[in-house]
C-alpha cells in the first residue's frame, strides 16, 4: 500500500514538473523532447493503474510516432518560440478558475479503486465473464476491442484514414520541399 | 475529510495537468506549442479515464485460472486505446496545418499571422478589390 503510494507520488511529481517545464521552455527541440518524456511517464502511470495494453500503445504510439511527427515537422519550422506581445494573464486566470471548478466537482466523484463505483457495475462484468466463453481469448481488452466493440474500432480506422487523406491534401503542393514531409505521415496509416 | 481527500487526490493531479495543457493551447501564441498543449491535454484525459477503471487490489484484465481474481475494468482501457491512435491522427493533421501556415505566412506565431491578415484586409478595402473578404494570399 505504502509502496504503491510512493510510486504514484514519484510518477505524478515527474509529470507535473515536465508539464511546468513545458510552460517555461521556449526552444522547440526541448518542447518536443519533453512531450515525449511526458508520454513515457504517462505510460508508466498506466501500468501502475493496471492498464497494460494502454501503456504499451502509449509508449509506442504516443511517445514514439508522435515524436517522430514532431521532429519531422520541426525541421521546416522556426527553432525558437517568440514572446507574445499580448498578456497571458487572462488565459492563466481562466485555466485556474476552470481547474478550481473541476476540483470542487471532484468531491462528488467516487473514490479511486472502489469496487462499488457505478462504472464497475454496468457492463464490464459481462465482458469479463463472456470473454472466455464467447470469444475464447484470455486478454479481455483484445476481445472487447475486436469483437464486442468492433464497430468502434472500425470507426477509428475511418477517422485515421480521413486524417491521412487530409494530411496528404494539405501537404501535396507545388512546393517540392514538402514532398519529403508526406512520408512520415503515411506511416501512421499503416501503424493504426 | 482527510481520507476522502486521499481517495480523490489523483483526480486533482490529473485536473492540474489538464489545465496546464489547456493553458498551452489558449495562452501561447506559437502554433506548435498549441499542438503540444493539445497532446498534453489528451494524455491527461486518458489518465483520468484509466483512473476511473482502476480497482483496488485488482489485476490487469487478462484472465487467469483462479476464480476469485478481481480484474480492473477493461472498458476504459479499450476506449483509450482507440483514443490514443485517433490522437496521433489529430496531431499529424495539426502539424500539417502548421506546416502549411508556415509556408504561406512565413511564421507560426499567431500575432504575425493575424497582423498579416489585417494588412491584407485593409489593402483590399483601399483598392476596392476583393471586397468579399476571403483572406486570399
Amino acid at each position: 500500500m505504502i509502496s504503491e503510494l510512493l510510486i504514484n507520488a514519484f510518477l505524478v511529481t515527474i509529470m507535473l514538473s515536465i508539464a511546468i517545464a513545458l510552460i517555461k521552455t521556449r526552444t522547440v527541440i526541448f518542447t518536443v523532447i519533453l512531450t515525449s518524456a511526458y508520454s513515457l511517464v504517462a505510460a508508466l502511470m498506466f501500468i501502475t493503474l493496471d492498464a497494460v495494453d494502454v501503456a504499451f500503445t502509449e509508449a509506442s504510439v504516443g511517445a514514439g510516432i508522435s515524436t517522430i511527427l514532431f521532429l519531422a515537422a520541426m525541421a521546416y519550422l522556426p527553432k525558437k518560440e517568440e514572446k507574445s506581445i499580448s498578456s497571458e494573464f487572462i488565459p492563466a486566470l481562466s485555466c485556474v478558475i476552470l481547474g478550481g471548478i473541476l476540483i470542487w466537482c471532484s468531491f462528488d466523484l467516487p473514490e479511486i479503486g472502489q469496487l462499488t463505483a457505478p462504472i464497475h457495475q454496468h457492463i464490464a462484468p459481462e465482458y469479463i465473464k463472456g470473454s472466455k466463453e464467447d470469444i475464447g481469448i484470455p486478454n479481455i481488452v483484445t476481445s472487447v476491442l475486436a469483437s464486442y466493440r468492433g464497430y468502434d474500432t472500425f470507426g477509428e480506422t475511418i477517422v485515421v484514414f480521413t486524417a491521412g487523406v487530409a494530411v496528404l491534401a494539405l501537404l501535396e503542393k507545388k512546393n517540392t520541399t514538402k514532398k519529403n514531409k508526406s512520408q512520415p505521415k503515411q506511416k501512421i496509416k499503416k501503424n493504426a | 475529510m482527510i481520507s476522502s481527500t486521499i481517495g480523490i487526490w489523483n483526480y486533482w493531479i490529473v485536473f492540474c495537468l489538464m489545465m496546464i495543457g489547456l493553458f498551452l493551447v489558449i495562452g501561447r501564441k506559437n502554433f506548435l506549442k498549441k499542438i503540444v498543449g493539445l497532446a498534453i491535454f489528451q494524455t491527461s484525459v486518458f489518465l483520468l479515464y484509466i483512473t476511473f477503471g482502476k480497482i483496488k487490489g485488482g489485476t490487469p484484465p487478462i484472465l487467469n485460472e483462479s476464480i476469485d481474481t478481481i480484474y480492473s475494468n477493461p472498458l476504459p482501457h479499450v476506449l483509450i486505446l482507440t483514443a490514443i491512435v485517433v490522437g496521433v491522427a489529430t496531431t499529424a493533421l495539426g502539424l500539417s496545418l502548421v506546416l502549411r501556415i508556415n509556408s504561406e505566412y512565413g511564421s507560426i506565431e499567431e500575432d504575425d499571422v493575424s497582423a498579416q491578415d489585417l494588412v491584407d484586409y485593409h489593402d483590399d478595402i483601399e483598392t476596392g478589390k476583393n471586397f468579399d473578404f476571403k483572406f486570399k494570399k
